[in-house]
């Protein structure tokens, strides 16, 4: 669906992505992962074919999108990481006009509206301004839009950015519902349990870069150990005690609030640091997720 | 030990006197105007004096001066340029109580954050009116010393009170048209009142021709509208053909619907923050 | 969730500008009053300035011929009307879709191109303010203003100076900032609305260069096309003005054409 050859994007002097090469098969999601600015909405504007490369190669559905971008557009469903949806129009004609830009016929796409208001669990909101909606509708209202085409590769920029954690809930749900339908997903997010839940497969970007690429297991495997160890001491004394600590486990990482021992069996750390003496203010020992391997990858935090 | 234990303020919250209310706000205000005052310098001067040029001076060269069709002004300028003046000083006193009074109540809640403080709608009305009357009073004294020095005015004093009634055109204008404002829910309102109210006001309310070519009737309308009584006031002063109880009439209806209008800014806004 | 495969067909370009005067036009509905208000403006301003001064006045001279006030006033308001109706769409409307509503970045998401989106706007303009321009020229028929059967050419004449202005100002619009930026549009809008021989012949600025700059200007040469179609007066001036107004439209639309690549395709 997509494959990209040494793509790069620059706007002046600064490089936004620096080379990558990705490859999107039919069925899967696919997921970029990394933090604000590594360079994932920039790929996915060029994916978008709204973007022109600036070098390397880029294809999708095997077209060029510097010479078929209308033609690619027109199978893809674009949901951008703002909602962008049409102030001056109702909730319904959202989907309407916006059908209507693909060449959709009118009945199909009244046919179509009306279907998606109900998968977006919006259709009593009908007739209303789409000022009057919740943030959480206005999201499901942007992705049932970008569906009105029912596209083949479907393009989803933090979908759950800003919303509630039940919000969040209610529209995983639906996506993986489009997941099961057999629609390609390509999702960026800095969300590492949107990444978890949601990924076949996923790249983790950095300063424009792909540093790792795998399953979520895979990445968690290769870069991670099985669990971790959370060590809360009093403010400021994490950076001393890390010394303490580290020959406990494969790896210590020291945060502004915290200490993570990376080790395959988080309690008996926390025994041995007890042993020790030491007295954590609160302990956690819970399984490896993204976040530890983007840490691990990149030496910084996922959070903004 | 001597200890200060009187009050931050003298005077329980709520109860501030509508001075004290009114000057509390001076400083947001002085921001506001430092911060917006060259937005305005287009539609304050540029925009009335090319009209004064167009139909005043280029116009107006195609008029015969005739001060027994032209209420006595010796020329078509000299007729024109107290009517602009005064509907000017409309124009500006209901631009900047339409869009302004619908951002701080929708868009930027300026009002909601204001209220949380001691003041009262009352003093947030007249701070922000008073903001309005400082714009038409400025806007009008610099049209009026600019024009001075083209023989349109016919003595040194009938100019300054000219420039008082347009002020209090402003006032009327400005007390209304916030009431209107703090009661509209949406602003496509706005665009119906300027094509439905200010347009039609500034075209036939005797700015430009006498209203008697309107005929009989419309001419009785015209004389009920309240621009008509600022454009009278302002002219009859301009050129020093002063009837003074036609001018205590005009006067008293700019003054009585300023009242008026305050009071139902005042309700208008209690209605809107406080329901 | 049932999928329909609905497969698109690719858009014409005349097919793309329908769907978006589509989408105006379903916008529009629910501001009808604001359409309905709109086409009074000129009629106002003819008739208080047409009628209401015109009676300070006579006659003018108008190519050789005597028109009366109110009959050399109309045209011009038909013409200014076309100026300012696609004046206002092309720049506060585009501006607010463009930088605020984020329209186009939406619609370009899907197979419309940004050719589609300046054509699709001015095309909107332009049925819009034809409305407008029919609606006047009957008013200006009832009050007996119109003498001559080319007034019938007078409609497209409207039609053609809103598309000069509106792909020209659509085109300005894409350098904007800020709304700041709007008092340069309205310190270029009154003087033309106001000089453009609209309430006065153009002999008020005297035989010298001040009159030369005023008839290359485009809003005069719009309003004195309008002038020659209703008046009858048609002279070989009609057909420079014409001209003129088709070459400003088509730069314009090549003009907004890049921009708008070069601001939303980034």
């Amino acid at each position: 669906m997509i494959s990209a050859r040494g793509l790069r994007k620059s706007f002046g002097d600064f490089e936004a992505v620096k080379g990558i090469d990705v490859e999107v098969r039919k069925g899967e999601a696919f997921g970029f992962l990394g933090p604000n600015g590594a360079g994932k909405s920039s790929t996915m504007r060029m994916i978008a074919s709204v973007s022109p490369v600036t070098s390397g190669e880029l294809r999708i559905f095997g077209m060029d999108p510097a010479t078929d971008g209308p033609a690619i557009r027109g199978r893809l469903g674009v949901c951008p990481q703002e909602d962008t949806l049409d102030n001056e129009l109702n909730v319904f004609d959202n989907l309407y006009i916006y059908g209507r830009y693909f060449g959709i016929d009118r009945a199909t796409c009244r046919d179509r509206a009306t279907e998606l208001l109900e998968f977006a669990q919006i259709t009593e909101k009908a007739k209303s301004k789409v000022e009057d909606l919740s943030g959480g509708m206005k999201r499901r209202l942007t992705i049932a839009r970008s569906l009105i085409n029912n596209p083949d590769l479907l393009l989803l920029d933090e979908p759950t950015t800003g919303l509630d954690p039940q919000a969040r809930h209610v529209l995983w749900d639906q996506l993986f519902r489009l997941k099961q339908a057999g629609v390609t997903l390509v999702i960026t997010t800095h969300y590492m349990d949107e990444a978890e839940q949601l990924c076949d497969r996923l790249v983790v970007m950095d300063k424009g870069l792909i540093a790792a690429e795998g399953s979520p297991r895979e990445l968690i495997d290769a870069h991670s150990t099985r669990e971790v160890a959370e060590l809360r001491f009093g403010v400021g004394e994490h950076e001393g005690l890390a010394g303490k600590v580290e020959d406990l486990g494969e790896r210590v990482e020291v945060l502004p609030d915290r200490l993570l021992v990376y080790s395959d069996h988080g309690e008996e750390v926390v025994t041995a640091v007890l042993d020790r003496g030491l007295q954590p203010i609160a302990t956690l020992v819970r399984r490896s997720t993204l976040e530890d391997v983007f840490l691990r990858l990149t030496g910084r935090s996922l959070a903004d | 030990m001597a200890t200060d234990t009187s009050p931050v303020t003298s005077r329980p919250a709520g109860t501030l006197s509508a001075y004290e209310g009114f000057t509390r706000q001076y400083d947001y205000w002085l921001t506001v105007y430092k911060r917006t005052w060259r937005g305005g310098v287009v539609s304050s001067f540029a925009t009335p004096l090319f009209y004064v040029v167009a139909m005043g001076v280029l116009l107006g060269g195609f008029i015969d001066a005739d001060p027994e069709r032209l209420e006595g002004a010796a020329s078509y300028l000299a007729f024109v340029v107290p009517g602009l003046v005064a509907a000017h000083a409309m124009t500006i006193a209901v631009s900047e109580s339409t869009y302004p009074v619908m951002g701080a109540i929708k868009w930027h809640k300026t009002f909601y954050a204001q209220l949380a403080t001691p003041l009262a709608v009352r003093d947030l009305v007249n701070a922000f009116l008073g903001f309005v009357l400082f714009r038409v009073a400025s806007a009008c004294a610099v049209f009026m010393l600019v024009l001075a020095p083209f023989g349109v005015f016919e003595s040194w004093w009938g100019p300054f009170l000219a420039w008082v009634s347009q002020v209090l055109v402003g006032m009327a204008f400005a007390t209304l048209t916030f009431g209107y404002s703090a009661r509209l829910k949406s602003e496509e309102g706005f665009g119906v009142l300027f094509r439905l109210g200010v347009l039609p006001l500034t075209l036939f309310s005797g700015a430009f021709f006498p209203i008697t070519n309107l005929g009989p009737v419309l001419e009785w309308v015209a004389r009920l509208t309240p621009l008509w009584h600022g454009v009278s006031l302002s002219r009859m002063l301009c050129l020093d053909t002063v009837d003074w109880p036609l001018a205590a009439l005009n006067a008293g209806v700019l003054v009585v619907l300023s009242v008026v209008g305050w009071r139902w800014a005042v309700t208008g806004l209690e209605k809107r923050l406080e329901s | 969730m049932a999928l329909v495969t609905a497969i698109p067909a690719p858009l014409t370009p005349v097919h793309a500008a329908r769907v978006l005067v589509l989408r105006n036009f379903v916008v529009y509905k629910s501001a009808w009053k604001l359409f309905l208000t709109g086409f009074l403006e000129p009629v106002l301003y003819l008739f208080s300035i047409g009628i209401g001064v015109g009676q300070l006045i006579d006659s003018f001279e108008f190519h050789g011929e005597q028109v009366p006030y109110a009959a050399f006033v109309a045209p011009a308001m038909l013409a200014t009307s076309a100026f300012n109706g696609a004046l206002l769409d092309s720049t506060f409307n585009v501006f607010f879709k463009l930088k605020y509503e984020k329209l186009y970045d939406q619609m370009l998401a899907t197979p419309l191109t940004t050719g589609d989106i300046a054509r699709g706007e001015i095309t909107w303009g332009l049925l819009r303010g034809s409305v407008y321009s029919a609606a006047f020229l009957v008013v200006m028929l009832a009050m007996g203003l119109v003498d001559s059967w080319w007034a019938v050419l007078a409609l497209p004449a409207a039609i053609l100076i809103a598309f000069a202005f509106s792909a020209v100002c659509m085109a300005l619009t894409t350098w904007m900032t800020s709304w700041q930026d709007f008092d340069k549009i309205t310190l270029a809008q009154m003087p033309l609305f106001l000089f453009s021989a609209t309430f006065f012949p153009v002999e008020a600025f005297g035989d010298g260069v001040l009159r030369w700059i005023v008839e290359a200007t485009p809003l005069y040469r719009g309003v004195v096309l309008c002038r020659e179609l209703t008046t009858g007066v048609v002279t070989w001036e009609s057909a420079v003005s014409v001209v003129y107004l088709v070459v400003m439209g088509i730069v314009g639309l090549l003009v907004v054409r890049r921009r708008l690549d070069a601001l939303l395709l980034t």
